[in-house]
Protein backbone atom coordinates (compact mmCIF):
# COMPACT_ATOMS: atom_id res chain seq x y z
CA UNK A 1 0.00 0.00 0.00
CA UNK A 2 1.26 3.34 -1.07
CA UNK A 3 0.97 6.80 0.51
CA UNK A 4 0.02 9.48 -0.94
CA UNK A 5 -1.12 12.16 0.93
CA UNK A 6 -3.53 14.77 -0.50
CA UNK A 7 -3.09 18.60 0.34
CA UNK A 8 -5.15 21.17 0.32
CA UNK A 9 -4.36 23.66 -1.78
CA UNK A 10 -4.67 27.77 0.05
CA UNK A 11 -5.30 30.53 -1.51
CA UNK A 12 -2.43 33.29 -0.65
CA UNK A 13 -4.61 36.23 -2.02
CA UNK A 14 -7.71 35.35 -0.69
CA UNK A 15 -7.08 32.77 2.64
CA UNK A 16 -8.36 35.79 5.03
CA UNK A 17 -12.33 35.11 3.46
CA UNK A 18 -12.63 31.75 5.23
CA UNK A 19 -13.67 33.23 8.49
CA UNK A 20 -14.49 36.24 10.61
CA UNK A 21 -11.61 35.86 13.28
CA UNK A 22 -9.27 36.07 9.73
CA UNK A 23 -10.55 39.22 8.48
CA UNK A 24 -10.98 40.79 11.72
CA UNK A 25 -7.10 40.63 12.07
CA UNK A 26 -6.86 41.93 8.37
CA UNK A 27 -9.13 44.91 9.25
CA UNK A 28 -6.72 45.87 11.97
CA UNK A 29 -3.58 45.20 10.13
CA UNK A 30 -4.89 46.76 6.86
CA UNK A 31 -3.66 50.07 9.47
CA UNK A 32 0.12 49.19 7.98
CA UNK A 33 -1.68 51.37 4.84
CA UNK A 34 -2.22 54.50 6.95
CA UNK A 35 1.00 54.17 8.86
CA UNK A 36 2.98 54.31 5.24
CA UNK A 37 0.53 56.71 4.31
CA UNK A 38 1.40 59.47 7.17
CA UNK A 39 5.24 58.03 6.92
CA UNK A 40 4.87 59.27 3.28
CA UNK A 41 3.39 62.56 4.49
CA UNK A 42 6.25 62.97 7.51
CA UNK A 43 9.23 62.78 4.69
CA UNK A 44 7.59 65.11 2.44
CA UNK A 45 6.68 67.64 5.50
CA UNK A 46 10.25 67.22 6.68
CA UNK A 47 12.02 67.44 3.06
CA UNK A 48 9.46 71.26 2.42
CA UNK A 49 10.50 72.03 5.87
CA UNK A 50 14.45 71.19 4.73
CA UNK A 51 13.69 73.52 0.98
CA UNK A 52 15.36 76.55 0.32
CA UNK A 53 12.21 78.81 -0.28
CA UNK A 54 9.33 78.95 2.24
CA UNK A 55 6.83 77.97 -1.11
CA UNK A 56 7.30 74.39 -0.60
CA UNK A 57 6.47 74.54 3.27
CA UNK A 58 3.30 77.18 2.41
CA UNK A 59 1.94 74.46 -0.61
CA UNK A 60 2.22 71.81 2.63
CA UNK A 61 0.29 73.61 5.35
CA UNK A 62 -2.08 73.91 2.21
CA UNK A 63 -2.38 70.40 1.42
CA UNK A 64 -3.06 69.68 4.86
CA UNK A 65 -6.55 71.78 4.87
CA UNK A 66 -7.78 70.36 1.58
CA UNK A 67 -11.28 69.05 2.56
CA UNK A 68 -10.39 65.60 1.40
CA UNK A 69 -6.89 65.47 3.62
CA UNK A 70 -9.17 66.53 6.70
CA UNK A 71 -11.56 63.81 5.63
CA UNK A 72 -8.56 61.49 5.50
CA UNK A 73 -7.13 62.59 8.81
CA UNK A 74 -10.38 62.19 10.19
CA UNK A 75 -10.91 58.82 9.33
CA UNK A 76 -7.77 57.42 10.04
CA UNK A 77 -7.79 59.04 13.80
CA UNK A 78 -11.44 57.42 14.52
CA UNK A 79 -10.28 54.26 12.71
CA UNK A 80 -6.99 54.18 15.32
CA UNK A 81 -8.89 55.37 18.52
CA UNK A 82 -11.88 53.18 18.07
CA UNK A 83 -10.62 49.79 16.45
CA UNK A 84 -7.35 49.58 16.53
CA UNK A 85 -6.50 50.97 20.34
CA UNK A 86 -9.27 48.76 21.60
CA UNK A 87 -8.13 45.62 19.59
CA UNK A 88 -4.39 46.17 20.60
CA UNK A 89 -5.18 46.96 24.33
CA UNK A 90 -7.30 43.91 24.36
CA UNK A 91 -4.27 41.69 23.23
CA UNK A 92 -1.70 43.54 25.89
CA UNK A 93 -2.28 41.37 28.71
CA UNK A 94 -1.04 37.81 26.57
CA UNK A 95 2.17 39.22 25.76
CA UNK A 96 2.60 40.70 29.77
CA UNK A 97 2.04 37.93 31.99
CA UNK A 98 2.67 39.76 35.35
CA UNK A 99 2.81 37.72 38.24
CA UNK A 100 3.26 38.58 42.04
CA UNK A 101 4.07 35.86 44.19
CA UNK A 102 1.14 33.27 43.66
CA UNK A 103 -1.27 35.97 42.33
CA UNK A 104 -1.60 36.59 38.41
CA UNK A 105 -2.38 40.13 37.57
CA UNK A 106 -5.68 40.07 35.70
CA UNK A 107 -6.52 40.82 32.36
CA UNK A 108 -8.62 43.85 33.09
CA UNK A 109 -5.71 45.40 35.21
CA UNK A 110 -2.98 45.72 32.55
CA UNK A 111 -6.18 47.07 29.73
CA UNK A 112 -6.84 49.40 32.29
CA UNK A 113 -3.39 50.24 32.87
CA UNK A 114 -2.52 51.06 29.55
CA UNK A 115 -5.59 53.36 29.21
CA UNK A 116 -4.66 55.16 32.07
CA UNK A 117 -1.12 55.32 30.34
CA UNK A 118 -2.76 56.47 27.11
CA UNK A 119 -4.68 59.26 28.82
CA UNK A 120 -1.66 60.60 30.62
CA UNK A 121 0.60 61.06 27.45
CA UNK A 122 -2.13 62.11 26.06
CA UNK A 123 -2.72 65.04 28.37
CA UNK A 124 0.99 65.71 28.65
CA UNK A 125 1.09 65.95 24.02
CA UNK A 126 -1.74 68.34 24.60
CA UNK A 127 -0.07 70.09 27.19
CA UNK A 128 3.07 70.34 25.36
CA UNK A 129 1.44 71.23 22.15
CA UNK A 130 -0.22 74.32 24.04
CA UNK A 131 -3.62 73.21 23.77
CA UNK A 132 -3.77 74.38 27.53
CA UNK B 1 -33.66 11.85 25.47
CA UNK B 2 -34.53 13.50 22.34
CA UNK B 3 -33.25 12.13 18.57
CA UNK B 4 -33.41 13.65 15.51
CA UNK B 5 -31.03 12.93 12.22
CA UNK B 6 -28.36 14.65 11.52
CA UNK B 7 -27.11 14.91 7.82
CA UNK B 8 -23.28 14.21 8.18
CA UNK B 9 -21.28 15.51 5.17
CA UNK B 10 -17.90 13.85 5.43
CA UNK B 11 -14.97 14.30 3.43
CA UNK B 12 -13.30 11.04 2.07
CA UNK B 13 -9.95 10.49 0.61
CA UNK B 14 -9.17 6.87 -0.34
CA UNK B 15 -5.10 7.71 -1.74
CA UNK B 16 -5.71 4.18 -3.64
CA UNK B 17 -8.36 5.06 -5.87
CA UNK B 18 -8.97 9.49 -5.46
CA UNK B 19 -7.35 11.72 -7.27
CA UNK B 20 -9.04 14.28 -4.65
CA UNK B 21 -11.30 14.17 -1.52
CA UNK B 22 -14.80 14.41 -2.37
CA UNK B 23 -18.09 14.69 0.37
CA UNK B 24 -20.15 11.84 0.91
CA UNK B 25 -23.17 12.13 3.17
CA UNK B 26 -24.61 9.97 5.54
CA UNK B 27 -27.63 10.13 7.80
CA UNK B 28 -27.35 9.55 11.58
CA UNK B 29 -30.11 8.90 14.45
CA UNK B 30 -28.53 10.79 16.89
CA UNK B 31 -29.44 11.52 20.54
CA UNK B 32 -28.76 15.05 21.59
CA UNK B 33 -26.41 14.35 24.31
CA UNK B 34 -24.15 12.75 21.30
CA UNK B 35 -20.85 14.06 20.75
CA UNK B 36 -20.06 14.38 16.68
CA UNK B 37 -17.26 11.41 17.75
CA UNK B 38 -20.80 9.59 18.64
CA UNK B 39 -21.95 9.78 15.09
CA UNK B 40 -18.54 9.37 13.62
CA UNK B 41 -18.67 5.87 15.56
CA UNK B 42 -22.54 5.02 14.50
CA UNK B 43 -21.44 5.58 11.26
CA UNK B 44 -18.65 3.48 11.13
CA UNK B 45 -20.31 0.55 13.01
CA UNK B 46 -24.00 0.77 11.22
CA UNK B 47 -23.13 2.32 7.91
CA UNK B 48 -20.04 2.23 6.29
CA UNK B 49 -16.75 0.54 8.04
CA UNK B 50 -14.62 2.14 5.67
CA UNK B 51 -14.37 5.53 6.71
CA UNK B 52 -11.27 6.62 9.15
CA UNK B 53 -10.27 8.62 11.87
CA UNK B 54 -8.56 8.98 14.77
CA UNK B 55 -9.93 8.28 18.35
CA UNK B 56 -8.97 6.90 21.47
CA UNK B 57 -10.10 8.70 24.93
CA UNK B 58 -13.74 10.17 24.48
CA UNK B 59 -12.76 12.54 27.11
CA UNK B 60 -10.61 15.51 26.02
CA UNK B 61 -7.64 14.17 27.01
CA UNK B 62 -5.87 12.13 24.22
CA UNK B 63 -5.87 14.61 21.81
CA UNK B 64 -6.65 12.11 18.45
CA UNK B 65 -10.06 13.03 17.70
CA UNK B 66 -8.92 16.70 16.60
CA UNK B 67 -11.12 17.26 13.12
CA UNK B 68 -13.08 20.64 11.10
CA UNK B 69 -16.97 20.92 12.46
CA UNK B 70 -18.50 23.47 9.53
CA UNK B 71 -15.11 25.06 9.08
CA UNK B 72 -13.98 25.44 13.10
CA UNK B 73 -11.21 22.97 14.32
CA UNK B 74 -12.34 21.22 17.76
CA UNK B 75 -12.09 17.74 19.57
CA UNK B 76 -14.95 15.76 17.95
CA UNK B 77 -15.48 14.07 21.48
CA UNK B 78 -16.19 17.88 22.80
CA UNK B 79 -18.79 19.08 20.30
CA UNK B 80 -22.22 18.26 21.09
CA UNK B 81 -25.12 17.57 18.78
CA UNK B 82 -27.44 19.75 20.61
CA UNK B 83 -25.31 22.84 19.59
CA UNK B 84 -25.09 21.66 16.10
CA UNK B 85 -27.43 22.56 13.21
CA UNK B 86 -28.92 19.75 11.00
CA UNK B 87 -26.51 19.53 8.62
CA UNK B 88 -22.94 18.86 9.90
CA UNK B 89 -19.75 19.28 8.02
CA UNK B 90 -16.84 16.97 8.92
CA UNK B 91 -14.05 17.43 7.59
CA UNK B 92 -9.84 16.53 8.36
CA UNK B 93 -7.74 19.22 10.17
CA UNK B 94 -7.22 21.57 7.78
CA UNK B 95 -3.34 22.73 6.75
CA UNK B 96 -2.41 19.09 7.31
CA UNK B 97 -1.77 16.91 4.23
CA UNK B 98 -4.57 14.13 4.18
CA UNK B 99 -3.74 10.60 4.91
CA UNK B 100 -7.01 9.02 4.23
CA UNK B 101 -10.69 10.17 4.69
CA UNK B 102 -10.27 12.11 7.91
CA UNK B 103 -6.77 10.92 9.25
CA UNK B 104 -4.03 13.94 8.21
CA UNK B 105 -0.34 13.20 8.21
CA UNK B 106 1.32 14.70 11.34
CA UNK B 107 4.84 14.19 10.65
CA UNK B 108 5.89 17.92 10.11
CA UNK B 109 4.89 18.61 13.48
CA UNK B 110 6.63 15.34 15.15
CA UNK B 111 9.33 16.17 13.41
CA UNK B 112 8.98 20.05 15.16
CA UNK B 113 8.14 18.41 18.81
CA UNK B 114 12.07 16.97 18.68
CA UNK B 115 13.75 20.41 17.57
CA UNK B 116 12.19 22.12 20.43
CA UNK B 117 14.00 20.19 22.70
CA UNK B 118 10.67 19.60 25.39
CA UNK B 119 12.50 18.57 27.99
CA UNK B 120 14.04 19.67 30.85
CA UNK B 121 18.01 20.87 29.93
CA UNK B 122 20.43 21.32 32.83
CA UNK B 123 23.74 23.28 33.09
CA UNK B 124 24.37 22.24 36.33
CA UNK B 125 23.70 18.38 37.94
CA UNK B 126 20.62 18.23 39.37
CA UNK B 127 20.19 17.53 43.48
CA UNK B 128 21.16 14.38 44.48
CA UNK B 129 20.62 14.43 48.66
CA UNK B 130 17.38 15.84 48.02
CA UNK B 131 14.08 16.71 45.95
CA UNK B 132 14.45 19.74 43.62
CA UNK B 133 11.24 21.61 45.42
CA UNK B 134 9.03 24.27 43.43
CA UNK B 135 7.01 26.51 45.12
CA UNK B 136 3.14 26.79 44.13
CA UNK B 137 3.78 30.59 42.39
CA UNK B 138 6.85 28.55 40.11
CA UNK B 139 4.37 26.33 38.89
CA UNK B 140 2.13 28.50 38.18
CA UNK B 141 4.33 30.22 35.77
CA UNK B 142 3.86 27.32 33.63
CA UNK B 143 1.30 25.10 33.98
CA UNK B 144 -1.41 26.35 31.74
CA UNK B 145 0.63 25.45 28.90
CA UNK B 146 1.43 22.11 30.34
CA UNK B 147 -2.07 21.34 29.28
CA UNK B 148 -1.18 21.22 25.82
CA UNK B 149 -2.52 17.39 24.81
CA UNK B 150 -1.02 17.60 20.91
CA UNK B 151 -4.35 17.76 19.03
CA UNK B 152 -3.30 20.28 16.67
CA UNK B 153 -6.91 22.20 16.51
CA UNK B 154 -4.38 25.13 16.65
CA UNK B 155 -2.37 24.62 13.75
CA UNK B 156 -5.62 24.35 11.73
CA UNK B 157 -6.63 27.55 12.68
CA UNK B 158 -3.54 29.22 12.32
CA UNK B 159 -3.50 31.02 8.50
CA UNK B 160 0.79 31.96 9.18
CA UNK B 161 0.81 27.77 9.05
CA UNK B 162 -1.40 27.23 6.60
CA UNK B 163 0.86 29.67 4.36
CA UNK B 164 4.11 28.75 5.58
CA UNK B 165 5.17 24.90 6.47
CA UNK B 166 8.78 26.37 8.16
CA UNK B 167 6.69 28.35 10.94
CA UNK B 168 7.12 25.85 13.95
CA UNK B 169 3.89 26.85 15.07
CA UNK B 170 1.58 27.56 18.17
CA UNK B 171 1.70 24.11 19.89
CA UNK B 172 5.59 23.28 19.94
CA UNK B 173 6.27 27.10 21.02
CA UNK B 174 3.48 26.80 23.84
CA UNK B 175 5.11 24.08 24.87
CA UNK B 176 9.05 25.23 24.53
CA UNK B 177 7.58 28.17 26.79
CA UNK B 178 6.17 25.98 29.08
CA UNK B 179 9.68 24.50 29.53
CA UNK B 180 11.78 28.07 29.45
CA UNK B 181 9.15 28.89 32.40
CA UNK B 182 10.14 25.58 34.56
CA UNK B 183 12.37 26.97 37.29
CA UNK B 184 13.86 23.39 37.27
CA UNK B 185 15.21 24.47 33.55
CA UNK B 186 18.40 26.07 32.18
CA UNK B 187 17.69 25.37 28.51
CA UNK B 188 15.94 28.86 28.11
CA UNK B 189 18.87 30.81 25.78
CA UNK B 190 19.60 27.18 24.12
CA UNK B 191 15.94 27.09 23.09
CA UNK B 192 15.43 30.23 22.22
CA UNK B 193 18.63 30.44 19.48
CA UNK B 194 16.02 27.91 17.48
CA UNK B 195 12.78 29.14 18.55
CA UNK B 196 13.02 33.01 18.42
CA UNK B 197 14.05 33.03 14.76
CA UNK B 198 12.86 33.52 11.85
CA UNK B 199 10.29 30.11 11.27
CA UNK B 200 10.18 30.18 15.11
CA UNK B 201 8.07 33.51 17.21
CA UNK B 202 9.40 35.99 14.73
CA UNK B 203 7.26 34.23 11.95
CA UNK B 204 3.89 34.79 14.56
CA UNK B 205 1.93 37.81 12.94
CA UNK B 206 -0.69 37.42 16.38
CA UNK B 207 -3.77 36.50 14.45
CA UNK B 208 -4.71 34.67 18.16
CA UNK B 209 -6.46 32.11 15.90
CA UNK B 210 -4.64 29.34 17.98
CA UNK B 211 -5.87 30.61 21.36
CA UNK B 212 -9.49 30.79 20.56
CA UNK B 213 -9.86 27.06 18.91
CA UNK B 214 -7.78 25.37 21.85
CA UNK B 215 -10.30 23.15 23.81
CA UNK B 216 -7.62 22.97 26.63
CA UNK B 217 -7.30 27.28 26.96
CA UNK B 218 -3.81 26.90 26.73
CA UNK B 219 -3.37 29.81 24.76
CA UNK B 220 -0.50 29.46 22.59
CA UNK B 221 -1.07 33.17 21.70
CA UNK B 222 -0.09 34.57 24.82
CA UNK B 223 3.53 31.93 25.66
CA UNK B 224 4.34 33.04 21.68
CA UNK B 225 4.35 36.53 22.68
CA UNK B 226 5.77 36.20 25.58
CA UNK B 227 8.71 34.15 23.52
CA UNK B 228 9.12 37.52 21.46
CA UNK B 229 10.17 39.53 24.55
CA UNK B 230 12.30 36.56 26.29
CA UNK B 231 13.67 36.23 22.44
CA UNK B 232 14.88 40.09 22.30
CA UNK B 233 16.14 40.14 25.88
CA UNK B 234 18.41 36.69 25.00
CA UNK B 235 19.33 38.75 21.80
CA UNK B 236 20.42 41.75 23.49
CA UNK B 237 22.32 39.47 26.78
CA UNK B 238 24.18 37.55 24.21
CA UNK B 239 25.49 41.01 22.76
CA UNK B 240 26.52 42.30 25.61
CA UNK B 241 30.74 42.81 26.11
CA UNK B 242 31.76 39.61 28.08
CA UNK B 243 28.98 37.34 27.22
CA UNK B 244 29.43 34.15 25.45
CA UNK B 245 28.06 33.63 22.07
Amino acid sequence: MSRQPYVRPVSRTTWYMRHGRYRRYMLREVTCLLVAFYTGLMIWGLAALAGDSPVGWERFLAAQQNPVMIAVHASALIYYLVYMTFDWFKLAPKAMAVQVGERVLPDRAIVFGHYAAWVVLTLLVFWLTGVF
Amino acid sequence: MSQRTLELEVLRYDPEQDSEPHFQQYSVPCREDWAILDALNYVKENLDTTLSYRWSCHMMVCGSCGMMINGEPVLTCKTFVRDLPDTVRVEPLANFPIERDLVVVLDDVMEKLQRAQLWIIRQDPPPVDHEFTQSRGALQKFKQYTMCINCMCCYAACPQYALDKEFIGPAVLALAHRYNRDSRDQGQSERLNTLADHDGVWQCSFVGACSEVCPKHVDPAAAIQQMKVDGAIEWWKQRLPGSKR
